[in-house]
């Protein structure tokens, strides 16, 4: 399987077919439309049999490694195990086969999953309100901010056109601002890895919308200043924004709403187990306070005094972000998650996650750098190797960690570092996976001094080895191109 | 701890706070505020079995009615072919995270780049994205990636032909983003090009924003739209169905810059509107505007082919607020979905379902017309999708068809009824929601006298 380099369209051949349809019997065709509307010649799409395609989609999948195939400690990511009771309830017929403009009467069930999952994350969060349209955390900064912009303009306060975000933010706070229309004013860090609150004062007047905050922030450390950062953000008129892409520790300890912020995203592929589906589907669910709950997009769902549901607009909505209502599946799956755990495995989570963590970084910090040397959240970054006498990078660590059958951590990021290796552990992880992580970790500090060379090249036992990318966006090949005899990519340079 | 999803035993626990020097688990918090900790109970249920889960989400599956579907307005009931779940359902796929390892990823990496290629395919454009979110915020992404290629211009001309809920989605962004939006007036159901070019003459448009088959199911004639469209240096995006694009006159060839749509039609579950996935293709020239992921083929240290995300200076994780997008997570196991659909379906495949759809289209159609209760609206060519006036109460109507077990006949915000009919759709069922139609009609008839 590791020899295995096909693309689908190499395995196609003239009359081969993958599926079956039924016989025709209409009398109109489409071959009476005016050929002007017609395309000229059919799209050159694969012909392939069904055994063919079963076959090249195997051997794909043998190419990925996900966190069923073992450890997966992506820092920010939360790649913590994905429930299979999830799937399937997910793809029951009654909610797979339902069209989302069906009579709210035939979507009792449907519109209950949103009305179940907006009360369990209030609880868990205590944020009063949740929309469901965003479809990924980024989409959820989006609609987040647009809520706080609509907040502001709704007062009649037009000024509030900027937004503090930290600089060591996930790298979609300050894009999500700036297609909010949104002027990002970038806030330091101290050497502690904290939002430095001096450097905040003087930024703090009636131009502010408000901050975006991620606590724990990117480095794994709570933000432990939150009370005072949340009045002086209050006392100029601004909102706070919790990024949710770090939720997990909190899980059971602490929430948001709690902390004083007024809008917050959820990343329910992250903290609540769906599947990140190799970049998506996720869900991006904005969570807000009483009084802006008003503000929230439509649709939302309401109950009735009877118990029925139905979809509501909001008084001052900011606008529509999806064309329905949201990645329902995986509504479905995130409420699965929460139920399964329920009130007293719900407290556990978060606690466990940072414990992992804190066990990592202690039984690694005397062979890798650790920069903040205090108790983490679910997350902690290491600043390359603590033996500095080799020019082994976080790249090269991170590769060679792929032979040993480990998922890489996040590398270079966050920004404050040269050499980032931002480790999360989650709590679905054993202390036994764990220890095989730590001592592969330790053999690869060794052998950074050792053979320098080896772990330069790595990785050396994967499907492919370290992928040119200069040559990728020099000469960009982003489509197959059917070519008599044979494959050849079309460079759009 | 004896929860199925915690490995960590008592015994652990107590082995691992002891490296770390915590005397608890909740020493781990001693940096956060006790004020903030919470130490309230949870208003949730307590711990369900996976036997509670299952029963549960039956109940609540079981509170939704499956009715055969005759509507589309965005969402249609195509037919998905069994090998596709079994697929994206390995978890080689399902759980892995968006493909940074691409040493480890060639599997995602590959599926995007064939993805990519098939939606050239269909559109007749040079690069497609790794894909968006749907395909109101593919057209929303669309409409600022012409505001990105053509600088110094803020104006963007939208048709109001377009999908009701593509033209909202479409506003909210253009809103927050600081674009103005103009709606072209429709004319017999279809964008007026006089009311476009009028729109362009008063200057400043970055694009124009027009469906190739609309909300009422016609199939617009785009002749001389990328010449005015161009004439003023603009970008014409167009919105498709990809499904009709296996027949259809292909956004290239109708010479558009930017196409966008939803993935949906491509035999993705209905699933009460998502997860789908948008796609968005551009002509060569503005693929550094692009936004969102792309896969690019080139080749690793042993010369041996291979996939990576590439032109990734446009992206959010690179140059943050400069970034063409705010975009990270998209719909990458839909784009498989997709592909795999595609794969199965094939040249030939693609083609039949549009040809099924529309003969059974055509037929409901006519028969429709034939109970005298419907007219009607536009004398224009239709693919799949129709709207039809009528005289009976609509909301009455469609709720008897559903009792009847049908969804059909749903109201438009301009009050005509829409049908919609695909490859599933059997004469008898056709005939059976005539039947019924018929039935309602003498009912609602009498009801009225």
């Amino acid at each position: 399987m590791k020899s295995y380099d096909k693309l689908i369209f190499e395995i196609s051949k003239p009359g081969r077919r993958g599926c079956s349809l039924p016989k025709n019997t209409w009398k109109a065709s489409v071959s009476s439309l005016p050929a002007s509307l017609l395309r000229s010649a059919p799209a050159s799409l694969p012909e392939v049999s069904e055994p063919d395609v079963v076959r090249h989609y195997t051997c794909l999948s043998g190419m990925n490694f996900g966190v069923d195939n073992g450890f997966y400690p992506l820092g920010s990511c939360t790649m913590k195990y994905n429930p299979k009771i999830n799937e399937e309830a997910a793809s029951l017929p009654g909610f797979a086969q339902i069209h989302p403009l069906q009579p709210e009467s035939a979507v009792q069930g449907c519109l209950q999953v949103y009305h179940e999952l907006g009360k369990a994350l209030s609880a868990i969060t205590g944020m009063a309100e949740f929309t469901f349209s965003p479809f990924a955390g980024a989409h959820g900064e989006l609609t987040g901010l647009m809520v706080i912009r609509r907040w502001h303009t709704e007062r009649n306060d037009f000024r509030r056109t900027k937004i503090i975000v930290p600089d060591s933010a996930h790298g979609t706070n300050p894009a999500s601002a700036a297609v909010c229309g949104l002027q990002v004013v970038q806030v330091k860090s101290t050497p502690a890895g904290l939002i430095d609150v001096e450097d905040l004062k003087p930024l703090l007047d009636d131009t502010v919308a408000g901050i975006m905050m991620t606590n724990p922030n990117t480095l794994g450390l709570f933000e432990t200043e939150i009370r005072e950062i949340a009045s002086l953000v209050h006392g100029c008129g601004g909102l706070l924004y919790y990024d949710g892409a770090n939720m997990n520790p909190l899980l059971g300890k602490v929430r948001p709403g709690d902390m004083g912020f007024d809008v917050m995203h959820l990343n329910l592929h992250k903290t609540f187990s769906t599947p990140h589906g190799g970049g998506g589907p996720g869900a991006g669910p904005v969570g807000v306070t009483e009084a802006l709950a008003e503000y929230l997009p439509e649709p939302r769902v309401k109950m009735d005094a009877d118990g029925t549901y139905h979809i509501a607009g909001c008084a001052h909505s900011a606008g529509r972000v999806s064309g329905f209502m949201g990645n329902f599946s995986v509504l479905v799956k995130a409420l699965a998650y929460i139920w399964t755990l329920g009130r007293e495995n719900m407290k556990l989570a978060g606690p466990l996650a940072t414990l992992n963590a804190n066990y990592v970084k202690e039984s690694l910090k005397d062979v890798y750098r650790l920069p903040v040397d205090r108790v983490c959240k679910h997350e902690f970054v290491f600043d390359g190797l603590a033996d500095g006498s080799t020019d082994v990078t976080a790249l090269d660590i991170a590769k060679r960690l792929l032979d040993y059958g480990f998922h890489a951590p996040t590398i270079y990021f966050p920004l404050l570092f040269h050499q980032s290796i931002m480790i999360e552990p989650t709590e679905t992880e054993s202390k036994e996976t764990l220890d095989a992580f730590i001592d592969v970790m330790r053999r690869i500090a060794a052998e950074a001094l050792s053979d320098p060379q080896m772990v330069k090249t790595a990785p050396h036992d994967t499907p492919v080895r370290r992928p040119d990318e200069t040559l990728a966006a020099t000469k960009p090949v982003l489509a197959y191109v059917p070519v008599a005899g044979g494959h050849a990519g079309d460079s759009v340079a | 701890m004896g929860f199925s999803y915690f490995p960590q035993t008592e015994g652990d626990i107590r082995e691992m706070l002891e490296r770390i020097g915590a005397d608890s688990l909740d020493g781990l918090y001693s940096d956060v505020p006790e004020e903030f900790m919470f130490r309230g109970e949870f208003d949730l249920p307590e711990a369900m079995t996976e036997m509670e889960i299952r029963r549960r989400f039956l109940e609540m599956a079981g509170r939704n009615r499956s009715l055969t579907v005759f509507c589309g307005c965005g969402a249609y009931d195509h037919y998905s072919p069994a090998v596709i779940p079994a697929l994206i359902s390995r978890a080689e796929f399902q759980t892995a995270y968006t493909p940074y390892q691409a040493e480890v990823s060639q599997g995602t990496l590959r599926y995007i780049f064939e993805y990519q290629s098939m939606i050239t395919m269909l559109t007749g454009l040079d690069c497609s994205n790794a894909s968006m979110y749907d395909g109101a915020t593919a057209a929303a992404e669309a409409v600022m990636m012409a505001l990105a290629c053509t600088k110094k211009k803020s104006r963007v001309l939208l048709s109001g032909t377009l999908l009701p809920q593509v033209i909202r989605v479409v506003e909210t962004y253009a809103r927050w983003h600081g674009i103005s939006l103009d709606i072209i007036e429709s004319e017999d159901g279809c964008t007026s090009a006089e009311d476009m070019k009028r729109k362009l003459g008063q200057g400043d448009v970055a694009g124009v924003l027009v469906p190739t088959v609309n909300r009422y199911g016609i199939i617009e004639d785009l002749s001389g739209y990328s010449e005015a469209v161009h004439g003023c240096k603009a970008l014409l995006i167009t919105y498709s169905d990809p499904s009709s694009l296996a027949v259809l006159k292909t956004p290239g060839e109708w010479g558009a810059d930017i196409a966008c749509g939803d993935c949906q039609s491509l035999g993705l579950p209905l699933s009460f509107g998502g997860p789908y996935a948008g796609y968005l293709a551009c002509r060569r020239e503005y693929v550094r505007k692009l936004p969102g992921r792309i896969v690019g083929e080139t080749v690793d240290m042993d010369g041996k082919r291979s996939y990576v995300l590439t032109l990734q200076a446009r992206e959010q994780h690179i140059r943050r607020e400069k970034a063409t997008s705010n975009i990270c997570s998209n719909q990458s196991l839909m784009a498989l979905y997709v592909t795999i659909y595609l794969s199965l379906l094939g040249r030939e495949g693609l083609r039949e379902v549009n040809e099924l759809s529309f003969g059974g289209a055509h037929y409901l159609y006519d028969s429709l017309i034939a109970t005298g209760l419907f007219e009607p609206v536009f004398d224009k060519p239709f693919l799949k999708e129709f709207v039809l006036k009528t005289s009976l109460p609509v909301e009455e109507l469609q709720r008897r068809l559903n009792d009847a077990g049908f969804f059909a006949a749903l109201a438009t915000e301009e009050g005509y009824v829409s049908f919609c009919v695909t490859e599933k759709r059997t004469r008898e069922e056709i005939d059976a929601l005539v039947a019924c139609v018929r039935v309602c009609g003498e009912l609602l008839t009498n009801a009225k006298d």
